[in-house]
């Protein structure tokens, strides 16, 4: 069986190289400090690491589709931009 | 931290499951995502396009029209089938022979299937031969679904709203029926009016088996083909071509495979933001 149909590209490949490391990241981290760090952040919502992981990609998500939208490519800028939204919503949300 | 008993075995009953979903949801996903930034002829040959076809698509006039379409008909079955459900089931017995009759009689739409549905409604709202379509224009109303948006719009609604309210009325039936006579005996002796009853004892206790039919309802809106697709085709012209019927005209009908990923990839985007605000504000007014 091929894969050829599936495509692969290596920037695609990277992408979802991504996601399983944050994934596999994530339960590394579980391991060491389990709980998940659960907390009342700004927005008032109790959220742990899982939530705010999914919060940032899926934010992330949105800033590089607005971004495209708004300014086109190339896409550094809404790369920058959800590096800090990231940040952002690990420390406070 | 509790002490709790830490079973690894569990794990290979969860594995078909998880197996299943690889093979018809995670890896589907990832060659859309492949898909979405090339360029195909067929023959399994690719071609880079980079952003492309996101920027085609967010750009797309096309696309903005059938999202907002999109949007009303959702907006517009939950604002019918939610206060709807609850009011059957409320009115529905709790105890006796009718249950049954009554539950039986809910589930029938369910159970049929959606290309039957639409072709069902189709005939049933056709001018000149459909008991609904001919009992309308018998009463002097000028309609005809194949021509007119307003009676396209009209019919698909009522369609999914026959089809689909049952779902509804099934779950806060149950809802209800988990409420403990206590309840009602303690309203009772309070002298609660009947709304009182409903706001204070059968809402709450329905809010978590709302929640799902709110989402189960949502999401299923937000892709539904089938019925449309039978029923009016998209048409008259594109009034009722909603998301997904406007994907399968790009997929499959254009065979333009990298644009629509890429169209198919901002649905799943937004699919997925709408379903955890709606989680989120549900789960967060239940803690309250």
């Amino acid at each position: 069986m091929t894969l050829s149909w599936m495509a692969w590209t290596w920037p695609t490949a990277a992408f979802f190289i991504f996601i399983a490391s944050a994934i596999i990241t994530m339960g590394i981290w579980e391991r060491y400090s389990p709980g998940g760090g659960p907390r009342r952040g700004i927005l008032g919502l109790d959220t742990t690491r899982g939530d705010r992981l999914f919060i940032s990609i899926l934010g992330s998500a949105f800033i590089h589709l607005a971004w495209l939208g708004i300014m086109g490519t190339p896409l550094w800028g809404a790369v920058i931009i959800s590096i800090i939204y990231l940040i952002a919503v690990f420390k406070w949300v | 931290m509790s002490e709790k008993t830490t079973n690894q075995k569990a794990w290979l009953l969860v594995a078909p499951v998880v197996i299943l979903v690889a093979f018809n949801a995670l890896i589907p996903l990832m060659t859309v995502v492949n898909y979405s930034v090339q360029e195909t002829f067929g023959d399994n040959v690719f071609f880079w396009e980079g952003m492309k076809w996101f920027e085609d698509v967010l750009h797309s006039e096309r696309f903005h029209a059938s999202l907002l379409r999109q949007l009303s008909f959702t907006g517009i079955i939950l604002a019918i089938e939610v206060p709807l459900g609850v009011a059957i089931a409320l009115t529905m017995p709790k105890k006796g022979p009718w249950v049954s009759v009554c539950l039986v009689l809910m589930a029938l739409p369910l159970l049929i299937p959606w290309n039957v549905v639409g072709a069902m409604w189709n005939i049933f709202a056709l001018p000149d031969i459909g008991l609904l379509g001919k009992m309308i224009n018998g009463l002097g109303i000028d309609y005809n679904f194949t021509q007119q948006p307003m009676a396209a719009w009209f019919t698909t609604i009522l369609m999914d709203v026959w089809h689909w309210t049952s779902l509804v009325v099934l779950l806060a039936y149950a809802g209800l029926c988990s409420i403990p006579d206590a309840y009602y005996q303690a309203a009772r002796i309070d002298g609660a009016s009947r709304w009182a009853v409903f706001r204070f004892i059968q809402l709450p206790k329905m809010k978590r088996v709302l929640t799902i039919a709110v989402l189960l309802r949502f999401m299923d809106s937000f892709m539904i083909y089938t019925e449309p697709f039978v029923l009016t085709g998209g048409g008259p012209g594109n009034t009722t071509t909603f998301l997904s019927i406007d994907l399968v005209k790009i997929a499959l009908g254009q065979f333009d495979l990298g644009p629509a990923a890429a169209m198919s990839l901002i649905y799943f985007l937004i699919i997925l933001l709408l379903s955890w605000i709606f989680y989120t504000l549900m789960m967060r007014n239940e803690e309250q």
